[in-house]
């Protein structure tokens, strides 16, 4: 009877985890739509990357991860920071670019902070932060401490040296690291193939030793428990984690590039919406029974009104002061 | 006062800092093991151990890149490139990271971080081994940069470095680490941003940093003995931020300058210094400023073409007389 008891618990709670992950998915993808909006009326400036498709990633691995865990991003960060609890008002203020932003609304979209929630940015520079987080993991190390830092970057960064360096450096200290490559197949308009002499992203873990693990990033379900996986590996021993989600992004690379034409076709995306992560996950918790339409359109509303009242908010708030221009360079 | 070589007086800042901090660590290409490419870290790994004397492969973006993640989680790196030409494939870490994070997350995480080694040309290391990159990171606010030219400076200005809450390039003399001088003992700090006299003088300033302080220096007895003329040595000791009141007290005292940099000539560090003197002190001027600086080639391998290329203290000595129209 007990354990029949804990068995319930235990489904219970891992129920109330995945409509939590369909709240959030739903959550970023609302508020993306109206990033764009906002974008298309000129109100967000500069270079804008929206995660519509790929939200799966960051929901599934960030739920697999404690709020005393490291997170460090690349330039399509909105999804990351929502998923990692900051609060939607002050991502799309630093949009904005207000002072109410999280990053003071001198970031912009490509540097979303919070400290407080461990959230060391959005990075804009290709790869640049993969050897940010094989430090943060070296000072977690340094100090003793279990925590683990997850970092988020594309498939064209493993191009880069920085990838390549940071993999080596974290496999040789023993370093917490998850490096989660967002394979959404394209960078910017070039399709990885064409530029990548191996394909499958996991096989670079081999040249560093590392463990490594392929995964479907239109499922948030497997993209939590790969995670989950990789943060055992971390925080027992410091042993690092590759993971290569596959995933898909339906917008273009940025606001300013165009959905499909040259580098794909609009049938490709079509084709691949029809694996939509929020929509597989809806199905799954419909079929479970432990969701009906009117409770999955009272999360939607939920989340398009949060997305709503983000923009308000953003839109009423102010500029940051002319004395800010030259705050912040240097430390006291 | 003990006497010791630039080269131990920067270990001692750094002995020091770690026995002081225990967040402090080294990291760079044989530091450890290897005691050092030119031993500034002789002793540390068997004193502090490997966790905090750190060996890295020869992969200068990737450590330095770690070396800025681990000043964001809150520790305080020394981060050693074995030369600053190598650090030129880490500049992406130093100018995009390092330098820019503070600012573009509105304040919320400084980079406590120390970037050293040597740098400028040392002898017959050829154009690739052989580069003063001091203007190049200068240019970049939210960075300081140090240059420090004896070895009582390379202690106190380190230590002020590693102290700092912000990324400080500590760009070491080559040339200098065997030099010798006297160090204070124990909490000798140098204020990073103040210039310093080093040969008062009443009739030119000669405005210097790093090795080319002692170039300034014998210039500064030349012109003394050869033709009366009493020059100032000022060095600058930090580049960024610039001491610009000492520069400027100097000038209007003495009325005339020379700028002996390291560095070439366009857009160098010279180019700001008198930048600073037209505006700050023009009606004190009685001649057009002076530069001496490396010659605007790569460097030569061959001996006498690289003497030719570097700035010696028989062309400070020309360039004073000119400034003082006695040529």
């Amino acid at each position: 009877m007990a354990t029949a008891t804990a068995q319930t618990a235990k489904e219970q709670s891992h129920v109330e985890l995945e409509r939590r992950m369909l709240r959030q998915m739903l959550l970023i993808r609302r508020f993306e739509e109206k990033a764009a909006e906002a974008y298309a009326l000129g109100k967000i400036g500069g270079f804008c990357h929206l995660y519509i498709g790929q939200e799966a990633v960051a929901v599934g691995s960030l739920a697999a991860l404690r709020d005393d865990d490291y997170v460090i991003s690349s330039y399509r960060d909105h999804g990351q920071a929502l998923a990692r609890g900051v609060s939607a008002n002050a991502v799309m203020a630093e949009l904005f670019g207000k002072v109410t932003g999280c990053s003071k609304g001198k970031g912009g979209s490509m540097h979303l902070f919070d400290v407080e929630r461990r959230f060391m940015g959005g990075h804009g520079i290709v790869g640049g932060h993969i050897p940010l987080a094989a430090g943060i993991g070296f000072a977690i190390k340094y100090r003793g401490g279990d925590q683990v830092c997850i970092c988020y970057f594309g498939e064209a960064a493993v191009n880069i040296g920085a990838f390549h360096e940071a993999l080596n450096m974290a496999s040789v200290y023993k370093l917490p690291v998850i490096f989660c490559c967002e394979n959404n197949r394209y960078g910017m308009g070039t399709a990885f193939e064409r530029v990548a002499a191996v394909t499958d992203v996991v096989e670079h873990a081999c040249s560093y030793d590392m463990a490594a693990e392929l995964v479907n990033g239109m499922d948030v379900l497997a993209v939590h428990a790969a995670t989950q996986r990789a943060v055992e590996r971390a925080r027992g021993g410091g042993h690092p984690t590759l993971l290569e989600v596959r995933t898909y992004r339906y917008m273009g690379h940025s606001m300013s590039d165009p959905l499909h034409g040259v580098y794909r076709t609009k049938e490709e995306v079509e084709e691949q919406k029809k694996r939509d992560p929020i929509s597989q996950l809806a199905l799954k918790l419909k079929e479970e029974g432990v969701l009906d339409d009117a409770r999955l359109d009272a999360l939607d509303a939920e989340a398009r009104a949060e997305a709503e009242a983000a923009v308000k908010f953003a839109e009423e708030s102010p500029d940051p002061d002319p004395a800010e221009l030259h705050s912040d360079v240097l430390a006291d | 006062m003990p006497t010791l070589t630039y080269r131990d007086a920067l270990n001692q800042a750094l002995r020091e800092e770690m026995q002081r901090d225990p967040g402090v660590f080294l990291m760079g290409e044989e530091v450890g093991v290897y005691q050092g490419a030119y031993k500034v870290s002789r002793g540390l790994l068997e004193e502090f151990g490997p966790m905090r004397v750190v060996d890295t492969p020869i992969a200068e973006l990737g450590f330095a890149g770690i070396g800025v993640g681990a000043a964001m989680a809150g520790l305080r790196p020394v981060i050693e490139f074995m030369t600053w030409n190598f650090a030129v494939l880490a500049l992406d870490q130093i100018v995009n990271s390092a330098a820019k994070i503070l600012y573009e997350s509105g304040g919320q995480i400084p980079i406590p971080l120390v970037f050293r080694g040597p740098n400028g040309a040392a002898l017959q290391l050829a154009a690739q081994h052989s580069q003063a990159w001091e203007a190049w990171l200068s240019h970049i606010p939210g960075l300081k940069v140090v240059a420090p030219a004896t070895p009582a400076d390379a202690k106190g200005l380190l230590k002020s470095a590693i102290r700092d809450n912000n990324p400080v390039i500590v760009l070491e003399g080559e040339m200098l680490y065997n030099t010798k001088g006297e160090v204070p003992e124990s909490e000798h700090l140098v204020p990073i941003g103040r210039a310093e006299v080093k040969r008062p003088g009443r009739e030119v300033t000669l405005v210097s940093y790093s090795k080319t302080v002692g170039v300034a220096l014998k210039a500064a007895e030349q012109l003394a003995e050869q033709a009366g003329v009493s020059a100032e040595v000022l060095d600058l000791r930090s580049l960024r931020p610039l001491d610009e009141a000492a520069i400027v007290e100097s000038v209007a005292r003495t009325n005339r300058a020379v700028v002996v940099e390291e560095g070439w000539p366009h857009c160098g560090v010279g180019a700001q210094v008198v930048d600073v003197i037209q505006r700050e002190a023009f009606d004190h001027l009685d001649a057009p400023v002076l530069r001496v600086t490396q010659a605007d080639v790569p460097m030569p391998y061959n001996k006498q073409l690289e003497r030719l290329a570097k700035p010696t203290p028989e062309k400070v000595v020309a360039a004073a007389r000119r400034v003082l129209y006695l040529d």
